[in-house]
């Protein structure tokens, strides 16, 4: 469950969402500068609201009148950034082991190969970021957060770097991701058609402001 | 070959070992600061980097003379620490190693400060996104990624530590055995008829070991940036 009821002033801009989910993958949707990135920020915590509070899977995370806010290591969230962010260091599979490291979690293997198998990644383990191609690159990310095991997967246009023929091929894992993994998405997008394939809500923002709040028919 | 007299070799070795614990004890400080400074604001940083730069261009043996009111045995540290640790600085090689520490500071802390500067703070978001505490941050992502800047700083402040003569000999004079280091020891050796042939002898050793400190860290940086882009 995600409850976001925040505003927050950035500049000239200003950014206000209120909306209750249970749904498995919300769609934010809106044009670039609508706030999306600001406001996935802000659920993630690298952002503080003005006002308002945000509340992941039950725990107040922010609240800004009774003076919470959880830094961004202890949300347990995963974030997969459009620029998927790899450490460059360290090579696939260091990578892949950075948040389970991180979080003191024990080794668990079952669920590293299932999600080195679901993500076609077991050939990169030994290669470094730098050698990735941008698909690759996506796919590893999107590794590395699931590994550390969050409660809520954020995800913030990550096929937005990509060329046509990269993300039909990234697509399918991720809608394999969404019915096997079982982790409650944020999918920013301002892209309908991707939308339609993984989103089962629709939260639409258009400067700032939210218009609209539903099911993927809003996209109509 | 060079024909090196034991006198010289006792030189060259004590201005090795200033040279390397000076470096050694003033790198966690040099990160530390460089880290400050690349990363925060606040009251009074420009003086804090006024001070750190000082020692580059007030005449060292002003600094050398501060050194001596401060650290001597009558001063203000140099005194509680001689009482209350057993550290003695004055006239000693350790009163060497911190002259050299000083003077050689600034040096150190630049090349660090800047590739902390360069490093994509981004990677670092995506670290605590990933459950890393901000000091797991730092020792995983930041200063791997820092490591060329640490490497290039510790060299650049080796080679000059070998080399440093004015607040040296200004704290802690020109003792053989204790304090006279390869620069002192051919400052002396000048003065003196017949030093011209140990003094040529030094002047190359330190040319060497100045010109292989800069060889290396050249050829370590190399290799640590290509690590970085995947190789």
């Amino acid at each position: 469950m995600l409850r976001v009821d925040i505003e927050k002033q950035l500049g000239e801009f200003s950014l206000s969402a209120s909306f209750t989910s249970e749904g498995r993958v919300i769609g934010l949707f809106g044009a670039s500068g609508a706030g999306k990135s600001s406001l996935v920020n802000m659920i993630a915590g690298l952002l503080r609201p003005d006002r308002g509070t945000i509340v992941i899977d039950g725990e107040t995370v922010d609240d800004i009148t009774a003076g919470i806010h959880v830094p961004t290591w202890r949300r347990r969230i995963g974030y997969v950034f459009q620029d998927a962010r790899l450490f460059p260091h360290l090579n696939v599979a260091q990578n892949l082991d950075y948040g389970r490291r991180m979080n003191s979690l024990a080794p668990d293997p079952g669920q590293h190969s299932r999600i080195i198998d679901l993500l076609d990644i077991g050939a990169l383990l030994d290669r470094r970021p730098g050698k990735l191609s941008g698909g690759e690159r996506q796919r590893v990310a999107l590794g590395r957060a699931l590994l550390s095991k969050p409660r809520l997967l954020l995800l913030d246009e990550p096929l937005g770097a990509l060329d046509e023929a990269r993300k039909l091929e990234i697509l399918p894992y991720l809608v394999r991701l969404r019915d096997e993994a079982n982790i409650p998405m944020v999918y920013v997008s301002h892209d309908v058609a991707e939308l339609r394939q993984l989103a089962t809500q629709i939260v639409m923002l258009r400067q700032g402001r939210m218009t609209s709040f539903g099911g993927v028919k809003v996209l109509a | 070959m060079l024909d090196i007299s034991p006198a010289e070799w006792t030189a060259i070795l004590l201005s090795l070992r200033v040279a390397v614990i000076a470096t050694l004890v003033a790198t966690p400080f040099g990160i530390a600061l460089a880290w400050l400074l690349a990363r925060h604001d606040f009251w009074g940083k420009s003086l804090l980097d006024a001070l750190v730069h000082l020692p580059l261009v007030l005449p060292p043996v002003v600094t050398g003379y501060l050194l001596l009111l401060t650290f001597g045995r009558k001063g203000l540290v140099g005194g509680f620490l001689a009482d209350h640790l057993g550290i003695v600085f004055a006239f000693r090689w350790t009163g060497a190693a911190l002259a050299c520490g000083v003077m050689s500071f600034p040096l150190l802390v630049r090349p660090m400060r800047l590739s902390i500067e360069a490093i994509d703070r981004r990677l670092e978001q995506a670290a605590e996104t990933l459950g890393a505490a901000p000091w797991k941050v730092f020792f995983t992502v930041t200063l791997p990624l820092a490591l060329p800047g640490v490497v290039a700083g510790m060299v650049l402040g080796f080679a000059k530590a070998i080399g440093e003569f004015g607040a040296t000999i200004t704290f802690v004079s020109n003792i053989p055995g204790e304090t006279q280091t390869i620069s002192s020891a051919i400052y002396s050796l000048i003065q003196t008829p017949d030093g011209d042939a140990a003094a040529g002898r030094l002047v190359i050793v330190s040319i060497v070991l100045a010109l292989g400190a800069l060889i290396g860290a050249e050829w370590f940086a190399r290799r640590a940036t290509a690590r970085l882009h995947g190789n």
